[in-house]
This record gives structure tokens, C-alpha cells and sequence, in this order.
């Protein structure tokens, strides 16, 4: 799918030629190599929705409907989290990724899980359990309690899960991106054959340590792929607020790499482009893709919402990507109503345990305050 | 014992780490087809190839970020900061990143990186080149923070460093990369992390100095010998952890003690070393504890300021006389 034609060098002549026709107009009407206008050479890969199948992908029936099956898990996960955040069951701060649950879903499957890695920002349950994190680990983090992903030391930004490659759950926006892009240098060093995929929002892509991500992926030729999950706002902050360039995918240009956009309210966009991609990496081709997709709910349990219209809301609500992959299932006859309704019990059944395991896990130790701080707990820690 | 320069008793380290252990390696501005900027890392690039020893970009943030990712996936980073300085830049990866992760994750994930190079003040560079980063850096769980005075303690510590499972900040210095010393020659030379040097031994009084306060120390108490004063001199060599045993060991013997350290005197390796004397020798000291530091101000950069700023040899002889109350 490598449409772009690598013209950098030439681009990068072109630039320092510029600025010295800032300096020296006379000479420069006969300095040829600076062009009239610059023009943007590069073609970017795109996935609409709806244009892809199962079959197309080379997915079984069976792994639609556990896509399926995982994306309805992510929900009502979350919804149940909600709820229990208002019981002050969990605490601090709460993001939910209700609304971008095809992304995770997709990704997940276009990945070779255990030997790809994969990290992401705050908003990370889908994330996790997409890539196969049990809803009882992620609930009991929540709970803050010693059956958590990371016993209780992380909470609801800081899930990590080390068997499936899920490098985290980060709090502080953009700079875990850097970090994948070390993941993805290991692979390469490493020779395993794996790619690095870092996730983070169109707020972080505000942030430097994502052009400098961008610039080391790029010079390194990693096998990495830096997505920007554009759900439209950072906090509430509109996209064409925050950037002069609101096409994300086009910022690889820049980097000379790969650019993609897909569209994430359709999972087989997702995963079309993430197999692409994931290709392309493979052979130490890195992409920037933008993911264009909406969360439904507000940034955080506090967030009242008033940068967007219940117009809005609504219109992008008729795009769920779990009714549009349900409206699917149904569609192709791959299953039925009654088996989606099951799958539905058995998913809320799921969740509900996870409740419940959380609420009887212990808290953690007072003394695992120490734990984890050194590779030992024979350090002299100031008491 | 050989003697080498403290640039090439580092790169004697890095080799045989690198030598040992496929997973290390060396990246950061300048110290490959330069050969480094102060030469530390001169011909690593030919004996290592272009996999193991890397340029980057001028991109703190990025490579330090890229350094925890390759850490947290198995390898073992030495990032070098052309000076400690620019680690400002990235100090969210250092502080929030590198520092955090292993307890974050519930200790799933360690981060095994070393970042080295020089800290502290180099002469008349003003403000922002001259900083010194160990108070910073030693006030954050999950750091260690080593700070050799010499070439033998540079080699051996740095090889600790690189071996070690947690994050390591290893402070050198511009002004030191030339100094000879004996190093030993003993294969496979390992000074282990968070062991205080005793370097001379005395009865009179004790005096605590880390990296270039070290030689201060060691001028002055050749001058209290002089006048017929007995001084220990410490150099405690890792800050975190700190070897606070063997410090307090020595004030119960002395009964008195001066700290010497570049840093900025607010809230810092000589406040804390004195905290935590007080809490564990209180009863055996004999004088309130002096310490020497620059002074707390931003370095300036005019000739006779800057050496102002810094730790004065005579304010340090005269502070051991006076907690001795020999003026």
C-alpha cells in the first residue's frame, strides 16, 4: 500500500534554498532549484467506512463475532466502571472510551498479540482488553486493589500487561509516544520480527515529544506505527482549535514516512489499515495514521460537556461502531438476534464478576507501599 | 594499575559492558561518527558498527523516551547527555517515565538504563550550562544517582550502573575528563552502587564531598595536616543510595563535620546529609554541621563571579577550623 513517492531529499534542498532567497532576492530568479510554490508530493492511504467485508480481510465468521463479543465487553466495562465511580468505588481520575471501542477491537486483531506491542495514554481499558486483559485485573485496578493489573500501584490511567505486550496506561499526554518508539527500536534491534503501535490522542499530537517520536521513527526506519485517535476534542478543546493542520495523516509527509487515515466507527477500516500498516512496519516501514473517531462520553467524570452541541452527540451516536458492527452481523446473516442478545448476557455476566472480584480482592499490603520502587527491597528506603 | 584519563576509564567500562552483554548500548548526540563530544565514546562507533553506537538528533526528550521504550523491551540504554543540562529537556521521561514505570506497572515492567554525562558547573558558561543535577534527580524514588570524584571509581561504578536492574543518572564532569588516575586492572572491575569511599582517614573532623568537591576536600584537609589537624574525607560516590553508615560512622568518631557540594545549597545533598546525621548522631556531634556550597544564585558568568560562585577551599578550611573551634 506504499503509495508516497520519497521525495525528502529534494524537499529538504528546496527549504534551505528558500531561506536564502529570503536574503538575496535578485539572485533568486535564476536559482531554479527553488520552486514557485511547494507542493505536497505525497499520497496518503485511506479506509473509508464501509468499504471492506470480512472475507476481503481473510476474517472466519467466528472472529467477526468475537470482535464482536470483545467491543461490547469494552462497553459495558466501562459503563459498569462509570457506575461504580459514582458509588466511590473507584477514584481519581476516570476516562472512558466509549464511542472508540473498533479501534482497540481492530487493532487487536490485525496484530500478532504477544509478539507486537503496543502502548497508549489514560484512556486505556479498551486498549487492554482488547489485547486480552481479563475484566477482573482491570476492574480490581480500578478498586485499587492487589488483584489489579499493576496491584493496585496504577489505577485506571496505568494498565499494563506485560504477557500480551501492553506496554501502558500513561497519564502524562504525549510522552509515552517517544516510549514506543523505543519499543519498536528494540524490536528492530532485537531482530523478532515485531512492531510497536503507540496510540495517543489529537490533544497530544500538540506535543513535542510527538514530533520528536516522529523524527526517531523516521531516521531509525523502526517498525512503528504512531496512531493519533482523533476523537475530535482534546478535553474541550475542538481539533481546528488547537492545530493549523487538522489532517494528521498528512503530518508524515514531514517525517518522510507513511501516512494513513482510517476511519474508526468501522472496525474493517480499522483493521484494514492496521494490516497495512502492520506490514509495512514489518519491513521497517513506519506509518502515521490518524484514526478519525468520537467519544460519547465527556473527557472525564467531571467534564459537563458544554464544547459540543446534543446535536452533535446524537448525529455521531447513530454511528456507533458496535450497532454499525451489529447492523453487520445481522446484515450478512452471520448470526442472529438471539445469539447477539446471549452474547450480550453473557458479556454483562463478564462485568458484573469483575465487580464483584474487585470488591473481594484485598487491599494491598500497607508494607507493598515499598514494593516495586528498585528491582530490590534491600534498598535503604528513608523511613 | 593503570593510569587513564576519566574519559577513557568510562569508555573502558561502556566496551566491556558492551563486550559482555549484546543488549547494551550507547545513544545520544554526537558520540558516534564525532567520536563524542568530550571523546568519551572515541572509537566505540568502529569497534561496536552503527547498531550499537548512535547518533540522534538533537532530541532529548525523544531519545530519553526511546531509551525507556528499548529498556522496558529487554535492552540495556546508555543514553548520554552531551551535558546534564539539556536533560531538563527531558526530564519527564527521566522523572515520570523511567523513574515511575516499574511501580506503575506493579513491577511488570523494569527500565534498565543508565543516563550519563556531565553535570555541574564547567567555567564561564552562565546560567543555564552550569547546573548541578544531583539534588534534582536524588529527590525522585526509583532514581539512583551515582557521582565519581576519580577514574578508578568512574570505571567501576559506571560497570555497576550499566549491570543494574533500575534506572542509574551518572554524574561526570567537563572539567575531570581529563584527569589521570590509577585504574585497576582487576578483569571485570565492579564497585558496587551505594558504597561510601573512606579516602583518608582521620580523627579531627569529617568532611563530605561527592565529584569535584572531592578534591576540594582533599586540598584542605592536606592543609589542616599541615597545621597539625587530622581530617577523614568521605566521598560517598553514590547520593542515591546514600552510604549514611559509614558518614555516621565517622562523625561518631570525629564528633564534628563540613560537607562540601557544588550544588545549589536549597534543598540539597547537603541539606539532606545533614538531616540525616542529626537524626542518627545528634548526641555525638560537637558542632553544628557546616557545609560549603556555590552559592544560591543562578551561575553567572563573568570570570571573577563564577569563581566566586563556586565552593571556595578557603571557606572550607576555614569552616573545619571552626567547627573545631581551632580560630
Amino acid at each position: 500500500m506504499a503509495k508516497q513517492t520519497k521525495k525528502a531529499p529534494a524537499r529538504r534542498k528546496s527549504t534551505t534554498s528558500r531561506s536564502k532567497k529570503a536574503d538575496r532576492k535578485s539572485v533568486s530568479a535564476e536559482m531554479t532549484v527553488v520552486p514557485e510554490k511547494l507542493s505536497l508530493s505525497q499520497e496518503f492511504d485511506t479506509y473509508p467506512a464501509g468499504k471492506y467485508t470480512h472475507q476481503e480481510l481473510g476474517l472466519s465468521e467466528d472472529q467477526v463475532i468475537a470482535m464482536y463479543r470483545n467491543m461490547l465487553l469494552q462497553r459495558r466495562f466501562e459503563e459498569r466502571a462509570a457506575q461504580m465511580y459514582g458509588k466511590q468505588k473507584i477514584a481519581g481520575f476516570l476516562h472512558l472510551y466509549i464511542g472508540q471501542e473498533a479501534i482497540s477491537t481492530g487493532t487487536a486483531n490485525a496484530m500478532e498479540i504477544g509478539k507486537d506491542s503496543l502502548i497508549t495514554a489514560y484512556r486505556d481499558h479498551g486498549h487492554a482488553l482488547a489485547l486480552g486483559m481479563s475484566a477482573n485485573e482491570g476492574m480490581a485496578e480500578m478498586f485499587g486493589k492487589a488483584g489489579g493489573c499493576s496491584k493496585g500501584k496504577g489505577g485506571s490511567m496505568h494498565f499494563f500487561d506485560k504477557e500480551n505486550r501492553m506496554f501502558g496506561g500513561h497519564g502524562i499526554v504525549g510522552a509515552h509516544v517517544p516510549v514506543g518508539v523505543g519499543m519498536a527500536f528494540a524490536h528492530k534491534y532485537k531482530e523478532d520480527g515485531g512492531v510497536a503501535i503507540a496510540f495517543y490522542g489529537d490533544g497530544a499530537a500538540g506535543q513535542g515529544a510527538i514530533h520528536e517520536a516522529a523524527n526517531l521513527m523516521s531516521i531509525y526506519e523502526l517498525p512503528a506505527i504512531l496512531v493519533v485517535e482523533n476523537n475530535q476534542y482534546a478535553m474541550g478543546t475542538a481539533v481546528h482549535r488547537a492545530f493549523g493542520q487538522t489532517e494528521f495523516s498528512h503530518w508524515a509527509a514531514s517525517y518522510s514516512v507513511r501516512g494513513s487515515v482510517a476511519d474508526g466507527m468501522d472496525v474493517f477500516s480499522v483493521i484494514k489499515a492496521m494490516q497495512d500498516a502492520l506490514a509495512e512496519a514489518r519491513d521497517n516501514k513506519p506509518t502515521m495514521m490518524e484514526i478519525r473517531t468520537y467519544r460519547y462520553r465527556g473527557h472525564s467524570m467531571s467534564d459537563p460537556q458544554k464544547y459540543r452541541t446534543k446535536e452533535e452527540l446524537d448525529a455521531k451516536k447513530n454511528e456507533d461502531p458496535i450497532l454499525r458492527l451489529k447492523a453487520y452481523l445481522l446484515e450478512h446473516t452471520i448470526t442472529d438476534e438471539k445469539t447477539l442478545d446471549a452474547i450480550d448476557d453473557d458479556v454483562k455476566e463478564e462485568v458484573m464478576a469483575s465487580v464483584e472480584f474487585a470488591e473481594n480482592s484485598p487491599a494491598p499490603d500497607l508494607d507493598a507501599i515499598y514494593d516495586d520502587v528498585y528491582d530490590s527491597r534491600e534498598y535503604p528506603f528513608l523511613a | 594499575m593503570a593510569v587513564l584519563q576519566f574519559r577513557e576509564a568510562l569508555r573502558a567500562a561502556m566496551t566491556e559492558e558492551m563486550e559482555r552483554d549484546d543488549r547494551v548500548f550507547l545513544m545520544g548526540e554526537e558520540v558516534a561518527e564525532y567520536n563524542g563530544a568530550y571523546k568519551v565514546s572515541e572509537g566505540m562507533l568502529e569497534k561496536f558498527g552503527p547498531k550499537r553506537v548512535i547518533d540522534t538528533p538533537i532530541s532529548e526528550n525523544g531519545f530519553c523516551g526511546l531509551g525507556v521504550g528499548a529498556a522496558m523491551s529487554g535492552l540495556r540504554p546508555i543514553i548520554e547527555f552531551m551535558t546534564f543540562n539539556f536533560s531538563f529537556v527531558a526530564i519527564d521521561q527521566i522523572i515520570n517515565n523511567a523513574a515511575k514505570i516499574r511501580y506503575m506497572s506493579g513491577g511488570q515492567f523494569e527500565v534498565p538504563i543508565v543516563f550519563r554525562g556531565a553535570n555541574g558547573a564547567a567555567g564561564q558558561l552562565a546560567a543555564t550550562h552550569n547546573t548541578s543535577t544531583e539534588s534534582i534527580y536524588s529527590t525522585i524514588p526509583g532514581l539512583k544517582v551515582i557521582a565519581p570524584s576519580n577514574p578508578d571509581d568512574a570505571k567501576g561504578l559506571l560497570k555497576s550502573a550499566i549491570r543494574d536492574n533500575n534506572p542509574v543518572i551518572f554524574l561526570e564532569s567537563e572539567v575531570m575528563f581529563g584527569m589521570k588516575g590509577e585504574v585497576s586492572e582487576e578483569e571485570d572491575y565492579i564497585i558496587p552502587i551505594g558504597k561510601a569511599r573512606i579516602a583518608k582517614e582521620g580523627t579531627d573532623v569529617t568532611i563530605v564531598a561527592h565529584s569535584k568537591s572531592y578534591h576540594i576536600a582533599m586540598r584542605v584537609a592536606e592543609r589542616l595536616e599541615e597545621n597539625g589537624y587530622s581530617a577523614e574525607v568521605i566521598d560517598p560516590r553514590t547520593i542515591r543510595p546514600l552510604d549514611i553508615d559509614t558518614i555516621v560512622a565517622s562523625i561518631k568518631k570525629t564528633n564534628r563535620c563540613v560537607i562540601i557540594d557544588e550544588s545549589n545549597p536549597y534543598a540539597s545533598i547537603s541539606s539532606e546529609i545533614t538531616f540525616q546525621i542529626q537524626d542518627r548522631a545528634f548526641d555525638f556531634l560537637d558542632a553544628p554541621i557546616k557545609r560549603i556550597t556555590a552559592k544560591d544564585v543562578p551561575a553567572p558568568y563573568a570570570k571573577n563571579l563564577i569563581e566566586y560562585y563556586m565552593p571556595q577551599e578557603e571557606d572550607a578550611y576555614q569552616a573545619c577550623l571552626g567547627v573545631m573551634y581551632a580560630k
